[in-house]
């Protein structure tokens, strides 16, 4: 962890909650009451109807993969991860957030559009924890 | 609204002295050697200008730099687009009276300058992003891809992706002042290595040195200047999500969608009668999803549009015949040099290239990550 070299978030105001509780190692979305809709990122009104009538819902972490890239070529400091694999993971409630898909020796034979994951939290710091995706 | 169409016209366009690799200049120096030049294809001077554009730079230190002391600005930043939606502002502050004549610059030393970027972490993309690696233009354009080959086909769209690539290089092979020269086969498209599965390197543009620029005036001026004026039909633009891939709803289409079928209206013309179009192609998939988007044709058919090197020389739908972002030149935003070849080709100054009788020119320049786009419809008397 001391050596981690990897971009590390900054939470702001609207995003503390969300990153403490990635910190638990759980994932919670903003949710609109007035929607009865769950939206990422974290924002104090709804992205859609504008509405600050709006709370916290935790996740299952279960979802499948919307989209996906095999990152070959990145600029440091990602060079030396390569390859990893960029994702769109679109959860049970409906929220899409980019991650990445842990998985070893990554290809387009073991990768697909729609296949199950889950989360998983990768402790990258002391303060903060990225949630980050797995084959279920 | 009002009417703005054939109210005002691009009158000079230029690159820097050199492009290409171009490791001894600055952005601000390749910016206003493009600068200079574009005026001196107008046949003005920079005491004739009354308002800066650029993106990146922000105005004052451009004008600064150049030795110059502007009327009005304009430092719009949506990317790549950004030059193209220059365009539509320039129409609009020189029907309001702002101003007369109006100088859009950019300059980029993309090959020669690498840094890694250091996002305001303010912005969604530092947070949410970064931290996972999608870093640069491949990554979320790639994802998105990726996404379309679910839904469409992989191995057509693989083809198509191909075709527009090898197409492209045909171009470039006209242009002598395009960065790739070397034939480029299919079977070569295929080998290449990957870059972002499921880009290929030759899914990629280029990135290079380069300075642009674009001289635009109302009218009246452009009845004057040297060359003959290549008049602003329409324009329109638009933006449906920030700069990274996170944020946009659909990952098969961008706001082109709204913007196309705009600027062909402002311009009272429909898709048949565009002859030639310049379309933004960081990558060959967003040239795919563009030509879908502005309604060359529909949805998850760009495949079929793009089949049997129709937008290469000889075909019937000529497209970035220039060489393109993906063989000619990309500095970074390369919304710029769309504007260079439409006015080239428009004015009939394109040699071996030329479209015949290119009369009408539709443009489209996309920034950010799909993000936001500029459509122009350009066209010479």
């Amino acid at each position: 962890m001391a050596d981690y070299n990897l971009p590390v978030p900054v939470p702001q105001p609207e995003s503390d909650f969300y990153w403490e509780k990635t910190k638990a190692h759980e994932l919670w979305f903003r949710k609109c009451n007035a929607c009865d809709k769950a939206y990422f990122y974290p924002r104090d009104f709804c992205p859609t109807c504008h509405t600050k009538d709006v709370s916290w819902t935790q996740s299952s972490g279960k979802g499948s993969i919307y989209a996906f890239t095999i990152v070959h070529r990145s600029p440091p400091p990602f060079r030396e991860v390569c390859p990893y694999v960029a994702a769109l993971v679109e959860l049970e409630n409906g929220v899409r957030i980019p991650t990445n898909i842990v998985i070893d020796d990554p290809s387009p034979d073991n990768l697909s559009i729609g296949m199950p994951v889950e989360v998983v939290f990768e402790d990258i710091t002391d303060e903060i924890s990225l949630p980050k995706f797995k084959p279920a | 609204m009002a009417d703005l169409s054939r109210k005002a016209a691009i009158v000079g366009v230029d690159e820097s002295d050199e492009i290409g690799r171009v490791s001894n200049k600055s952005r601000m120096q390749l910016a206003s050697e493009a600068a200079f030049n574009a005026l001196d294809d107008a046949g003005l001077g920079l005491a004739d200008v009354d308002g800066l554009f650029i993106a990146g730079p922000s105005p004052y230190s451009m004008a600064e730099y150049m030795g110059f002391v502007p009327k009005y600005t304009d430092g719009t930043n949506v990317g790549g687009s950004s030059f193209i939606i220059h365009v539509e502002h320039a129409l609009s502050a020189i029907n309001s009276g702002l101003m007369d004549v109006a100088l859009i610059v950019h300059g980029e030393a993309g090959r020669s300058t690498r840094a890694y970027p250091g996002d305001d972490p303010n912005m969604s993309g530092a947070q949410y992003e970064d931290p996972y690696g999608l870093v640069i233009a491949p990554h979320g354009y790639a994802l998105a891809c990726s996404r379309y080959m679910h839904e469409f086909g992989e191995e057509r769209t693989r083809n198509a992706l191909a075709e527009i690539a090898v197409a492209t290089r045909k171009w470039a092979q006209l242009n002598p002042k395009a960065f790739m020269q070397d034939p480029m086969t299919v079977q070569d498209y295929h080998d290449s290595r990957w870059i972002s599965w499921p880009f290929h390197l030759f899914d990629c543009c280029l990135v290079t040195d380069g300075g642009g620029a674009t001289v635009i005036t109302s009218a009246a001026v452009a009845k004057n200047t040297k060359k003959k004026p290549v008049w602003i039909l329409g324009s329109a633009e638009g933006h449906d999500h920030g700069d990274g891939i996170g944020q946009q709803a659909d990952l098969c289409s961008t706001i082109a969608r709204e913007t196309g079928p705009r600027a062909l209206e402002m311009a009272g013309l429909t898709h048949d009668d565009i002859d030639l179009a310049m379309i933004y192609d960081s990558f060959t998939y967003t040239v795919l999803i563009t030509l879908e988007s502005l309604g060359f044709c529909g949805r998850g058919e760009g495949p079929d549009f793009v089949a049997n090197q129709r937008t290469a020389p000889g075909g019937d739908f000529p497209m970035n015949t220039n060489g393109g972002g993906l063989s000619y030149c990309h500095t970074g935003m390369y919304g710029m040099f769309l504007l260079l070849e439409a006015a080239r080709q428009l004015r009939g100054e394109c040699g071996d290239r030329q479209v015949k009788d290119a009369k009408t020119c539709l443009v489209n320049g996309t920034g950010g990550t799909l993000s936001s786009t500029g459509t122009l419809v350009l066209a010479s008397d």
